[in-house]
């Protein structure tokens, strides 16, 4: 229920609105009804609960985010079978299960949702995602959201962390053409490393674009196919499990 | 295009608030949006257009107060407002600053709303004195 207070309109107050109002004995009045509630409530409080639910478990839940394209279910693919810890997918589309099965071949429970037309992955399709999952079973639960810069932005999923993806393949600026989605972030992985040098991508002037928008956010340097590898973002995501779970790690 | 998801959550909210209070009508609704909210004006308004056909909300003006960004300067040691979000550092002294206090708020502020149809006045009690006077009413915004 909302907190709500109600106070009359000023405009309506005083003896000068009285005569108006008492000759149209039913007109209505004008009130100012105070909200001073977030819109996305709802997703929010949801999302706390999963969130909750999810350290209860004791599983890293790692919301990842970029444009389409940019080797998320890649890295995905590698870090299943490179990690030595119990992990699973939960991964977006609007459409197919083509995702789902690349990422079931690594053996890790994987499970699709189907957005069908919604750009981004929202806290009740989360929940409804984990349905008969067992979560104490599991170290580190992977999201891979819909591929989109913009939109998943502004949802909760519960997570611990949100990593956001920039590949060589896109321009060096992308940060500073998405600010929000940067800016949410708990570190960004820069993808396909290994085409840096025939693309010519100019790693210094993406680093700057990251560091305008995200101070300080943490820079990983990965590819799923030859140097550099992936033992960085590996490195930091088992930190990050160990930091989220003094007592297991 | 999630101004559609964003939309109805809103309006969701909203009539939840009016129909709480006792509206039969909202006139405008107050959304405070910070610059880092992620929500595009335009494709909001358009959604909202949609969204509020039916509702309680119908034919009302959604009423935006934009927020900027404003981080904290652990060199100033004060807050202070980026004109832009595409650059983190403190406008005063140039130190790059990731700590945001304002701008990501996407909140119902408060609604202006029609009440339903007033009771009829109370019978006069003959002192010749209006019946049904509104209360007095305590300031209802911070500042």
């Amino acid at each position: 229920m909302a907190n709500v207070a109600i106070a009359p309109c000023p405009s309506l107050r005083g003896d000068a609105a009285e005569p108006l109002l008492s000759l149209f004995s039913t007109m209505s009045q004008a009130r100012i009804i105070e909200v001073r509630q977030k819109v996305l409530r709802k997703n929010d409080t949801l999302a706390a609960r999963l969130r909750q639910r999810y350290q209860e478990a004791g599983v890293l839940v790692v919301n990842l985010v970029s444009s389409p394209g940019s080797g998320k279910t890649a890295l995905l693919e590698e870090t299943l079978q490179a990690l030595p810890l119990r992990t699973a997918v939960i991964v977006g589309d609007l459409a197919t299960e083509n995702d789902a099965t690349r990422l079931a071949r690594t053996g890790a429970p994987v499970r699709q949702i189907a957005t069908g037309t919604t750009c981004h992955l929202e806290a009740d399709m989360v929940e409804a995602a984990l349905e008969g999952w067992d979560l104490q079973a599991l170290d580190i639960l992977f999201i891979e959201n819909v591929g989109n810069l913009v939109c998943p932005a502004s949802w909760d999923l519960g997570e611990a962390v949100r990593v956001v993806l920039l590949s060589t393949t896109e321009g060096e600026d992308k940060p500073l053409k998405y600010p929000t989605i940067f800016n949410t972030a708990d570190a960004a992985v820069l993808t396909k490393m290994d085409l840096a040098e025939i693309l010519g991508f100019d790693r210094a002037a993406a680093v700057s674009s990251i560091e305008a928008v995200r101070p300080g956010l943490p820079l990983l340097d990965t590819s799923v196919r030859g140097a550099p590898g992936l033992d960085a973002w590996l490195a930091w995501l088992t930190a990050q499990y160990a930091t989220h779970h003094p007592v297991s790690a | 295009m999630h101004e559609l998801s964003i939309a109805t959550s809103l309006v969701a909210s909203a009539e939840e608030a009016a129909r709480a209070a006792g509206a039969r009508r909202v006139l405008r609704v107050h959304l405070r949006l910070g610059a880092l909210s992620g929500v595009v004006r335009h494709a909001l308004d358009f959604a909202y257009a949609m969204v509020i056909e039916g509702t309680l909300l119908e034919g009302s003006e959604l009423v935006v107060q934009e927020l900027p960004v404003v981080v904290y300067c652990a060199t100033c040691e004060a807050e202070q407002t980026l004109p832009t979000i595409t650059c983190f550092r403190c406008p005063t002294c140039d130190t790059p600053t990731p700590d945001v206090r304002q701008g990501r708020e996407m909140e119902i502020d408060h609604l202006d709303a029609e009440l339903s149809e007033s009771p009829p006045p109370p019978p006069s009690s003959g002192d010749g004195q209006r019946g049904h006077r509104p209360m007095p009413v305590p300031p209802w915004r911070r500042g």
